[in-house]
């Protein structure tokens, strides 16, 4: 994991050491700025270092937390610190969103598979993640928040208001989570459909069939106990998913998350905060990962890692 | 499961047969035949400004409205089929071809080469793939063969994962220890008896892929950092209705709307070859 993350460093590094343009120029005031102030900027920002020497001071300062924004000169733990709760919620709410709705549609399909119900629970999922999230978005500001006036459009609470206060911010979140929640929900339905279809054809489903067990029972007892499990290993391929559509979902709707810092920081050029949320969310994909690859063997006696 | 069995019949009346596949491929055939003839069919040139008529509704005259500038929606939307179906196709080509060479590399390499190659995919499988694009699109800038390499290299680690599993599971074959006891050089294993078995592999991720590289592409120039403006790009347009989605709605609507079709037609193509190729797993998709 350690082997990983330094190569995620290096990659990610890599990218704005080489980029075109002059930091020190890009951040300094052009009316006051003269040559020696130029060349005092340039040692200050450590620009005239090697490559290698400028990665290891810069990741060093990333994770003692000193590292700073070049546009606020806040520490970016800091500045992410601040941001980190709203992208927390709407991802824990899009989630929730994707897997109830999508264990649901996929339970429902594999139920009755071919028949009508099935059709359109696999055009649902077909359109949920051929949809393309801004669009979405937009379309929803366009129903709820401009028609109809039913939601705000934009932010997570009244302007007036700065607690956390969750039935201030409930109405805020309904649309980002929808957004994010549906391309999820595909995923989740296809693949509970599917594991639900390789369940039914098991021996104990027929096993518990002919000893009489009402269909019900056997479907909740035996079909979904066992088909569910297996939902917990795309945990780790969501996740990058979810932090992608955060970034869209977080600029589209206004909302003080990560995903909007991160948009904010690449149009200002902000490499510390650029640098920064790469690395922490790469982190966090390895972790869920390996969270997943866990608690699917905590939770099925029948895996154990050799 | 009271699967039929799969008739045997020729590959091509299979895939006729196959209702996704079917439905799919005419909607996209249907959207390249717009792009080749976007000059002959768009009613009008999709950049020409005529300010009397900002943010005409839809109309005879313009079916599908017009943008804050005047230009007229439908032809931009045709117009911009070009970008979304050249990027989408050509990136998802670069894809194949690199994650293929690596897949295939690991696979038969085995021992170092397979665990160097695969640490390096996990690092980039690791990176949040849409952030790490609108970063090297903002600092390197961007323009279509450039957003084409990006887009196509980003996706790589995904592809270069499957093609690897399938070259493991063909090792152990007897045609390839047969190949090997004959004295076959290991470039022609794997070019002549291991490529050829991975073609139903790669055709159907390819396709899988076209409609996800589509909407990439998408979404870089709804920020603004892919295509550049005026080229007429359907996530561009999108963006362009942002700021009038009280007065006009047409703006924004239409483009989307092209978009979500042919990303659907896309993915019931990939799903339907999926079906054809491999009938043993069809019922699990």
């Amino acid at each position: 994991m350690i082997p990983l993350i330094i190569g995620i460093s290096v990659i990610s590094y890599a990218i704005i050491l080489l980029a075109p343009g002059d930091p020190a120029k890009l951040l300094a005031d052009p009316e006051k700025l003269t040559a020696e102030s130029y060349i005092s900027m340039r040692a200050e920002l450590g620009l005239d270092d090697p490559g290698p020497v400028r990665y290891v001071k810069t990741m060093s300062s990333l994770f003692t937390g000193e590292l700073r924004s070049f546009r606020t000169q806040q520490r970016v733990v800091e500045t992410i610190g601040e941001r980190l709760p709203t992208s927390l919620a709407l991802g824990l709410l899009a989630i929730l969103f994707g897997l109830v709705f999508g264990i649901l549609i996929g339970a429902l399909q594999a139920i009755k598979p071919y028949s009508r119900l099935d059709d359109i629970g696999t055009l649902l999922s077909l359109t949920g993640f051929s949809l393309p999230h801004f669009w979405f978005a937009l379309m929803l500001v366009m129903l709820f928040g401009v028609r109809l006036r039913w939601l705000p459009s934009s932010g997570i609470r009244p302007v007036t208001s700065t607690s956390w206060n969750p039935i201030e911010m409930a109405p805020y979140l309904v649309m980002p989570t929808i957004v994010l929640g549906t391309g999820l929900l595909a995923y989740v339905a296809r693949f509970v459909r599917s594991s639900m279809l390789d369940a039914l054809g098991q021996d104990y489903v027929r096993t518990a069939r002919s000893k009489g067990l009402h269909e019900p029972a056997v479907i909740i007892r035996h079909v979904l106990r066992n088909s569910l499990l297996p939902v917990i290993t795309i945990a780790g391929f969501l996740l990058p998913l979810l932090i992608g559509g955060a970034v869209v979902v977080e600029y589209v709707f206004a909302l003080p998350g990560m995903g909007r810092l991160a948009v904010d920081a690449v149009f200002a050029r902000d490499y510390p905060v650029i640098l920064t949320i790469t690395i922490f969310s790469s982190i966090a994909v390895i972790v869920g990962n390996l969270m997943a690859d866990v608690l699917y063997a905590v939770a099925d006696p029948r895996i154990r890692y050799g | 499961m009271a699967d039929p069995a799969p008739r045997r019949r020729g590959l091509l009346l299979r895939l006729a047969g196959n209702e996704r596949v079917a439905v799919g491929f005419s909607g996209l055939l249907a959207t390249v035949v717009v792009a080749m003839f976007a000059a002959q069919l768009a009613p009008y040139d999709p950049n020409a400004q005529v300010l009397v008529s900002r943010l005409g509704p839809p109309s005879f005259a313009h079916l599908f409205g017009s943008d804050q500038l005047g230009r007229d929606v439908l032809s931009r939307v045709i117009w911009g089929s070009r970008v979304s179906l050249g990027v989408g196709f050509s990136s998802v080509l670069i894809t194949i071809v690199i994650g293929t060479a690596i897949g295939i590399a690991a696979g038969y390499g085995g021992g170092w080469i397979d665990g160097a190659l695969m640490r390096i995919v996990d690092i980039f499988i690791s990176i949040p793939v849409f952030m790490l694009l609108l970063t090297i699109v903002a600092i390197y800038g961007s323009n279509v063969p450039l957003l084409i390499t990006f887009i196509g290299v980003s996706a790589f680690p995904g592809s270069a994962r499957i093609v690897r599993a399938e070259v493991l599971s063909l090792m152990p074959r007897e045609f390839i220890t047969a190949s090997r006891v004959i004295g076959s050089s290991p470039w022609r294993i794997m070019v002549r008896h291991i490529l050829p078995n991975l073609v139903p592999i790669i055709v159907v991720s390819a396709t899988l892929r076209v409609g996800a590289a589509i909407l990439t592409e998408a979404g870089l120039s709804y920020f603004g950092l892919g295509v550049p403006p005026p080229a007429p790009t359907w996530g561009g347009m999108v963006a362009d209705g942002r700021t009038s989605l009280d007065v006009a709605w047409w703006v924004s609507t239409f483009p989307g709307l092209a978009l979500l079709i042919v990303v659907i037609a896309t993915n019931l193509v990939g799903d339907g070859l999926r079906d054809v190729f491999d009938p043993r797993r069809a019922h699990l998709t």
